[in-house]
């Protein structure tokens, strides 16, 4: 479980999250969501550790990630697996190492024991295997991501972060995505926190999901409240699209 | 205010790449690919560039030192000193910082902004460590066999103007190559190049590393580093010479 407790940060006198506080639970699908420039990519970046906060906690089951030294960060982030919007897959090596890369720095199995896990991540995320010899460049970005899925997961992760997974995806391989990353959540007991403005993710895998406004928390529940919330920014946001709308008159 | 603010950055980078690796065999795995990269690919253009600079000096050498009260063999020697003081570390350096200086930033800056960085620290990898060190060492190491073997060919140049043309007969110029040699002047030139090769490969993985937007700041990061790599090049110069031959 991931705990963030009264987080403030600021960039040059600007504050970008005031006072947000939230509980991300495990074994469940957390998703922070919310407009572009709403605070949800800083949020994420400061509870993963990327941006430094200006006061509050952020607890990874109880290890308060502020004030640890950067050799316990780098420890703690071990069992921190992270799926990033562009894929960020190593260029210079092929699929197969890219997922090998994090088991041959930290695994101390053998180079047999680190394949075969390789192979299983790879499967789990329904990768042919014919794609594992070629670079990322060569594969698509739906594959790339399943790829990168298979990397973050390659040293079983506690936690899993995903910043915006279905950027640049149809809608079709957005769901597998989407289901994927749901999936191994339950699968294997991660803390999984997604960040996206897919409101098609949000209604397929959003079982915790937080509502940041203007750098607040303004809303916290599930898919299944989140059509019935009096709240007009999370209205805005939920029912800007046609088909979200059409959703609701028929609701009504 | 920016010079303090490059130079203090600068600084802890270099404190989080000159570390132990976190996994040596990674190191290991990484160091030939660089060996490869930064040095054997170097050579087509050392090749090129030491032999017509050799042929052209001694030409050149040749025209500017016609008095009769200088012996025959002045050009050879002229020719020789030059390439082993200045040209095959100094100016070879500086044509390296181009072509090492913008391949390293443009890969490093690259990987930033595709959030590959972003992706080792949050593996728990020293991102800096991992990606710099091997190609800081790799290039320290190339670096002296770059210089001698162009040193070499700079005097094969030279070699080839008096075997193929009437400005210098080969045997005043093999005199000349051969007259009072000063086997120093070697190792000042190999001390020098080292301390260049280090200068280069971490000014332009500086610049790379706090690359920051899309592709046109990763050309002005490219940029950056081999200007930057370049002036810090002639003032290392500048003080080696200063400290070894002053």
């Amino acid at each position: 479980m991931i705990e963030v407790k009264n987080v403030d940060k600021s960039f040059d006198g600007n504050k970008v999250l005031k006072n947000v506080s939230a509980v991300f639970e495990t074994g469940k699908t957390n998703m922070i969501i919310g407009q572009s420039g709403s605070g949800k990519t800083v949020l994420m970046k400061s509870i993963i550790g990327l941006h430094r906060i200006d006061n509050g906690r952020i607890e990874y089951d109880g290890r308060n990630l502020p004030d640890m030294r950067m050799s316990d960060i780098r420890i703690l982030r071990r069992e921190v697996g992270m799926l990033f919007q562009g894929s960020a897959l190593f260029d210079s090596l092929s699929v197969m190492e890219n997922v090998m890369y994090p088991l041959e720095m930290f695994s101390p199995s053998t180079k047999e024991e680190m394949v075969e896990r390789a192979r299983f991540c790879l499967k789990q995320v329904n990768l042919e295997e014919k794609a594992f010899g070629l670079a990322p460049s060569e594969i698509s970005g739906g594959m790339q991501k399943r790829v990168a899925i298979a990397r973050a997961i390659a040293l079983q992760p506690k936690y899993l972060f995903c910043d915006e997974p279905n950027s640049g995806l149809d809608p079709k391989t957005s769901l597998i995505i989407d289901q994927l990353i749901h999936e191994i959540t339950h699968l294997f007991g991660i803390t999984t926190i997604i960040n996206s403005h897919d409101m098609n993710s949000v209604m397929e895998i959003g079982e915790n999901i937080i509502f940041i406004e203007n750098g607040e928390k303004a809303w916290q529940g599930n898919n299944k409240d989140i059509f019935h919330v009096h709240n007009e920014a999370l209205n805005n946001f939920v029912f800007a699209s046609e088909l979200f709308k059409q959703v609701k008159s028929v609701n009504q | 205010m920016s010079l303090l603010n490059d130079t203090g950055m600068y600084v802890l980078l270099m404190k989080r790449v000159l570390v132990q690796p976190d996994r040596w065999r990674m190191f290991f795995r990484q160091f030939p690919k660089e060996l490869e990269k930064l040095g054997l690919q170097s050579l087509p253009i050392v090749i090129i560039i030491s032999v017509f600079i050799g042929a052209i000096m001694t030409i050149q050498t040749k025209l500017n030192s016609s008095n009769p009260l200088l012996p025959t063999y002045t050009t050879g020697l002229v020719t020789r000193d030059t390439l082993l003081l200045e040209f095959s570390s100094t100016i070879m350096c500086l044509i390296l910082a181009g072509k090492v200086g913008s391949n390293i930033a443009s890969e490093i800056g690259t990987m930033r902004i595709t959030e590959q960085i972003d992706a080792l620290e949050i593996m728990g990898v020293n991102s800096a460590n991992y990606l710099i060190l091997p190609k800081i060492v790799a290039f320290v190491v190339m670096i002296p066999f770059l210089v001698i073997f162009s040193m070499a060919l700079g005097l094969v140049g030279g070699y080839f103007v008096s075997l193929f043309t009437d400005v210098i007969s080969t045997a005043d110029y093999l005199t000349g190559i051969q007259y009072a040699f000063v086997p120093y002047y070697v190792f000042y030139s190999v001390v020098k190049s080292l301390v260049f090769a280090f200068v280069i490969t971490s000014v332009a993985s500086y610049y790379g590393y706090y690359a920051r937007g899309g592709a046109l700041d990763v050309g002005k990061a490219s940029t950056n580093a081999v200007v930057n790599g370049s002036i810090l090049v002639l003032f290392f110069n500048l003080l080696i010479t200063s400290l070894m031959l002053g």
